[in-house]
């Protein structure tokens, strides 16, 4: 496999283009998706991985390898659904996460094998009125840059920042090789961890002579309204807008009636596109997602026609019927204008401190 | 500062600097960090908008020194609430800071001391970082002093970033660089009014950038004059923040306010900062004895909680996360009770419940509570001598392993609980975050613990809880299971992990909760009792969650009759058996059967995970699989000489045809006597993508079809003679034997099973005569049919299990028996069903809803508690 391979074109101009012109549509979740399949450990090894020596069931990351017709599946259904951007199966497809399986060393040919399977799904069909996008995903890993694991050493981290770029760099190139349009750094709980992700994609555009759009999607995980590593909205936004996104916007998580107040300060700071892709609805005591896409949608419809967004999808526990009736919900409407590029000094702590 | 102009500037607080304070100084070079984060959050409590960290002492490791700093601050949200501004000379240290530091920062500082090109590649690496600037105005040949020299300097850096690099030009600012004046040396007089110029020039020319300056260095010749400097420092503010000026570092403490200062000190200032007067300076001078004096102000009165009650203390340092006091307010506080242990349960428990309630009502976030977790501890370490000491013994009043659970990061809730635990005497065994199932029941068992705990906050650990319940039981535990942490509920502990594991399963809501649950549970007296009442809460959410379920996920038992799965029986023909009847095989070989072991859960049962034949050549398990392996061999190759061991078999092939979810099997080929019905259940779960709700009888032919079919039935053993050589190893204290033929009979039984329906395809049936599959393949089920067993997720309910031995005549045939509750002795047994039809797959029924229940129960002619008891699990 090269890093060369097949990089896209910097298609910043024709998105923004589209997105001035109306709401894109983001793909649901690749994880729910997955869990309908009902794999087994044997469909997660397949033939290539039947002897390897720890358990790999729900790896979702490594099906790509393993079904990758499963996954071209799910991302061709999205795509009939109604989604412009579909994201790769990714998620976890860094060293740093894929150490849970002993499988660090698959990270690179994952993101590319992931990037090249979106990549054949868009282009299947795509249209010159309706071009499809492929945004390489970039988690955040399994560990925090700002969190200690030790209550009694609140020094003390298990990764470091250049351990997250060098992983990250590897994703990155890999996702580039592999077709994608955009590059994704979603669910991010730790702030700082999606700063090495920029760090690194900044680093791997300068590697690959080339640079793509970049989408950012920040969590808030709990009533406080705060990212799990204590940042506010405003403070989140203000630490990340400096690698000039396509988008900032908010997953998971929440569902759209906990996620609105935040989606709505973001809209009224953000000077570029903002995206979101709720839960549908929180989870239930056995950690399933229980609003319909009709109830969704309504959330949704109301949200577009407040002009909050100009990026919609689905995180955690949505569909391809979720999509399509977010589709329909947004249809028409006038996309959100990103709000003038002010000169502010934007600083933050765990709060937004503007000069 | 009374002046409107001046509401935006930044004051940004320099007291966690070693190069300017003399305290902070000698708490980092003594490793007091704690102290050090008391210095940062009273700069914040004092106003201090960004707080300045520099670490540049030749004596201390100052990347590492900034790094923990930094981290530190990160666990601190009243400090890290504030920006931070990385202040050092040695780009090294800044690095190192921008690493640790999840907000933007602002670095302080880079110039073009060493030319542009070091300038700009620092400049590049903090655009990626995403931080501001402060850049002084500094180049090749030297610092600037002069008005037009600053601007000039300013300028020449400003085009290199905005016009060059693209840098953002809101996120430059200059330090035109504040000199000492009034220091006897004439060239001096003029530093301030050139600073106070440049800001001008910078301004108007250079568009958003910003102007900061550290602001003692004016005043340095005054040093030990505190109130005079103060007024230098006030007055030059006045001035330059008028300029334009934005920030400064300065002691937010300690800023005289510009209208207090005496008019005759204020005179006299203003005429030396703004170079007034050929004879300021002498002026000032002499002016300045008179205003000498302790300038320093109480840096405690933010501290007015002090004064509080003794019990008020606590819970503030608890909610504030503020360790500074609480040894003696805990010392305090113990005095007033008769017993340490009182502390805990009283005023110490009550500050936590105020901190969870804050947390839950989103007014206090994650890292908050952490802290508040580590005052908590260390109160509870302050009294644990004292505790100690009243005890018998030193005793403590039981084991509690904790553990966040597989897959999943978060531990603070887990961690409260181990702290409120061992506040109330239990040893906590604490093994931290993403642990694997396997190393909480190996721990478990080698520490001898009491009591098991699990904790999770993301859904995805529910599951693994499930598994970890599931382990528990497939090993052989028998501990108390603790279930917490955020997603966790009562609802879920008693419907999906109550299940798997007979032991008590407790769902513990909450840290204050996780004491009583304990004590109860390891209390002679009171542990019946205790669990008697939770298997009645239980049962309850049980009854109440499939009253909520059944609605939402689940079909009625109609539309899952009419999804069933459907087979054209028009143009199928179920393949006629070549033998039917019943057959029996009295003693399989052992060398046959070995051929056909599946290795894989051999070595599992060894708790070495792998897959065999890979396992053998395992990096780290290799050689002891190799061992196990070999040793499994000698056995084998003892079974086949000695006759030991005996594999028998009993199988038959019979008509039969479905009518809805019933088969019926007929004595003769022309369906005239029906000889048995088996009952099966249908999966009522609503499916997505059109998949079937399926039942086994689905694969059989319906009777309205008027095909001809057929359905097996097989019970095989391979465990004649283990349990009595096991009992004689075990005579012989040979425990490692005494398991090797336990588990090796279990494997022969499923070589047995495999091998019997292999050549039930090829040769009985005979369907699948041309079948070549290797042994790998046959333990993927790549061939055609299936042999689901009673009690397993496709045919759940055990009491079939009696049909199958009625219908084969088990016990007369080979002496295989069921006990009471539907369990096959010998052990090493396997019994179950044939289907053939190509599409016949294994499939869970789960659940099911009453009218299939009551169907069901009248076909079995079952009354309701009996079939409550045996459909309990799909119910």
């Amino acid at each position: 496999m090269s890093n060369k391979g097949n990089i896209r074109p910097d298609q910043t101009q024709l998105l923004t283009e589209l997105l001035n012109k109306k709401t894109l549509i983001l793909d649901g979740a690749m994880g729910t998706m997955i869990q309908q399949c009902g794999l087994e450990e044997e469909d997660y090894r397949g033939t290539r991985f039947a002897d390897w020596h720890t358990a790999i069931k729900g790896n979702n990351d490594l099906l790509v390898l393993t079904q990758p017709d499963i996954i071209k599946n799910i991302h061709l259904q999205y795509l009939k659904a109604g989604a412009d951007i579909i994201e790769t199966n990714s998620f976890n497809a860094t060293k740093t996460s894929m150490a849970d399986y002993e499988m660090q060393s698959l990270a690179e040919e994952i993101n590319f094998a992931a990037a090249k399977l979106a990549r054949e799904a868009c282009d299947e069909v795509a249209t010159p009125d309706k071009p499809r996008f492929v945004a390489g995903v970039l988690g955040p890993t399994s560990k925090t840059l700002s969190i200690s694991p030790d209550v009694n050493d609140p020094g003390f981290r298990n990764i470091t920042f250049d351990e997250l770029v060098e992983d990250y760099i590897t994703a990155t190139l890999a996702l580039m090789a592999g077709g994608s349009d955009i590059i994704l750094v979603e669910t991010i709980f730790d702030t700082l961890n999606s700063k090495a992700a920029l760090y690194a994609i900044e680093e791997a555009f300068e590697q690959a002579g080339q640079r793509l759009p970049i989408m950012i999607s920040g969590t808030i995980t709990d009533a406080s309204g705060r990212t799990l590593s204590g940042q506010t909205t405003e403070a989140f936004y203000n630490s990340i807008c400096h690698v000039n996104p396509l988008s900032v916007g908010l997953n998971c998580a929440l569902g759209p009636d906990q996620l609105r107040q935040y989606v709505d300060t973001l809209s009224s700071i953000c000077e570029c596109f903002v995206s979101v892709h709720p839960n549908a609805g929180l989870p239930n005591e056995f950690g399933e997602y229980d609003l319909e896409s009709s109830e969704m949608a309504e959330h949704i419809a109301e949200w577009s026609s407040s002009q909050l967004m100009n990026i919609v999808g689905g995180c955690c526990g949505t569909t391809p019927e979720h999509i399509t009736a977010m589709l329909k919900a947004v249809e028409g409407n006038i996309p959100r204008a990103p709000k003038e590029k002010s000169a502010l000094m934007r600083l933050s702590g765990l709060e937004a401190f503007n000069l | 500062m009374t002046t409107k102009s001046v509401s935006r500037f930044i004051n940004v607080g320099e007291r966690t600097n070693v190069t300017g304070s003399a305290m902070f100084k000698r708490l980092i070079l003594n490793g007091d960090y704690e102290a050090a984060l008391d210095v940062a959050r009273q700069q914040v409590e004092n106003g201090a908008q960004v707080i300045d960290i520099n670490m540049d002492e030749a004596m201390l490791d100052s990347v590492a020194a900034m790094e923990k700093f930094c981290k530190l601050i990160a666990s601190e949200p009243d400090i890290a609430r504030v920006p931070i501004m990385l202040d050092s000379s040695k780009w090294e240290v800044i690095e190192a800071g921008l690493k640790c530091v999840q907000g933007k920062a602002i670095v302080n500082s880079i110039s073009m001391k060493e030319g542009e090109e070091p300038f700009l590649a620092q400049a590049k690496k903090l655009k990626r970082y995403g931080a501001a600037v402060v850049v002084m105005a500094f180049d090749q040949d030297g610092q600037a002093e002069t008005r037009e020299e600053k601007f000039r300097i300013c300028k020449r850096a400003y085009e290199l970033l905005v016009d060059g690099i693209g840098f953002p030009p809101q996120d430059i600012i200059f330090d035109p660089n504040i000199f000492a004046v009034a220091t006897g040396i004439e060239e001096h007089n003029n530093y301030a009014v050139a600073f106070i110029d440049a800001i001008k020039d910078i301004k108007e020319h250079l568009p958003h950038a910003k102007i900061s300056g550290g602001l003692s260095n004016v005043s340095f010749s005054f040093r030990g004059n505190n109130p005079v400097r103060e007024a230098m420092h006030s007055v030059f503010l006045y001035y330059a923040v008028r300029a334009g000026m934005d920030m400064a570092i300065v002691n937010a403490g300690q800023l005289a306010v510009y209208d207090d200062i005496p008019l005759e000190l204020r005179e006299a200032v203003e005429d030396v900062i703004l170079n007034r007067r050929d004879d300021a300076t002498e002026r000032l001078l002499d002016l300045a004895p008179k205003y000498r004096g302790d300038g320093v102000q109480v840096e405690a009165e933010t501290q007015e909680w002090r004064g509080w009650e003794v019990t008020k203390r606590l819970e503030h340092a608890l909610v504030k996360g503020i360790t500074q006091f609480i040894e003696e307010d805990t010392e305090e506080c113990r005095l007033h009770f008769d017993k340490p242990l009182q502390v805990i349960e009283g005023p110490l428990m009550d500050g936590m419940n105020i901190v969870g309630d804050l947390f839950g009502e989103g007014k206090m976030f994650l890292p908050q509570v952490v802290k508040s977790a580590r005052v908590m501890k260390q109160a509870v370490a302050y009294l644990n001598p004292y505790i100690e000491e009243e005890k018998e013994e030193g005793s403590t009043n039981g084991k509690v392993l904790m553990a966040t659970v597989k897959g999943d990061v978060h531990d603070i809730g887990k961690n409260i609980v181990g702290v409120v635990l061992q506040c109330n005497n239990y040893e906590v065994i604490d093994l931290g975050v993403m642990v694997p199932c396997q190393k909480i029941i190996d721990t478990a068992i080698a520490e001898k613990v009491d009591i098991i705990g699990l904790s999770g906050l993301i859904t995805p650990s529910l599951d693994e809880m499930v598994h970890v319940a599931k382990e528990l039981t497939r090993q052989g535990l028998d501990l108390p299971l603790l279930i917490g942490g955020a997603t966790t509920s009562k609802a879920h502990t008693a419907v999906k992990i109550n299940e798997h594991y007979e032991h008590p399963v407790v769902y513990v809501p909450n840290a204050s909760r996780s004491v009583s649950v304990v004590s109860n549970l390891l209390s002679k007296e009171l542990r019946a009792p205790f669990l008697q009442q939770l298997e009645k809460d239980y049962e309850r959410v049980v009854i109440q969650h499939h009253r909520k379920r059944d609605n939402t996920q689940y079909i009625s038992f109609e539309q899952a009759r009419a999804n069933k799965f459907k087979v054209d029986w028009d143009t199928y023909q179920p393949p006629k058996p070549k033998k039917l009847g019943i057959h029996e095989w009295h003693n399989v070989s052992i060398a046959t059967l070995r051929e056909y072991i599946d290795w894989t859960p051999y070595f599992l049962t060894w708790q070495l995970h792998g897959k065999y034949p890979s396992i053998l050549k395992h990096e780290v398990v290799g050689e002891q699989a190799q061992k196990v392996f070999d040793d499994a061999n000698q056995m084998l190759d003892r079974f086949e000489k000695s006759g030991e061991l005996t594999a028998k078999a009993v199988f038959g092939l019979f008509p039969a045809n479905s009518t809805d979810e019933s088969i019926e099997v007929y004595s003769n080929e022309n369906n005239q006597q029906t000889q048995l019905v088996l009952h099966q259940l249908r999966q009522q779960l609503k499916t997505r993508n059109s998949s079937p709700n399926y039942c086994l009888s689905d694969f059989v032919a319906t009777k309205e079809s008027g095909v001809e079919d057929y359905i097996g039935a097989f019970a095989v053993t391979a465990g004649f003679g283990a349990d009595e050589l096991a009992e004689k190893f075990l005579a012989e204290h040979d425990d490692y034997n005494n398991i090797m033929v336990k588990t090796i009979a279990d494997r022969l039984a499923e070589a047995l099973a495999e091998y019997l329906h292999q050549q039930v395809r090829k040769e009985y049936w005979g369907y699948a005569a041309d079948e070549t599959l290797e042994n790998d393949d046959l333990i993927r089920e790549k061939y055609q049919g299936i042999r689901p067993a009673p009690g397993y997720p496709a045919c759940p309910e055990h009491t079939e299990k009696s049909k199958l031995w009625q219908l084969l005549d088990v016990d007369k045939r080979i002496g295989m028996t069921l006990t009471e509750s539907y369990a096959m002795w010998p052990g090493a047994s396997v019994s179950g069903w044939y289907f053939s039809h190509p599409d016949s797959k294994y499939f869970a029924v789960s659940k099911i809803d009453k009218e299939q229940a009551q169907t069901y129960a009248d076909l079995k002619g079952w009354d309701e508690r009996t079939a409550e008891m045996w459909l309990g699990p799909n119910l």
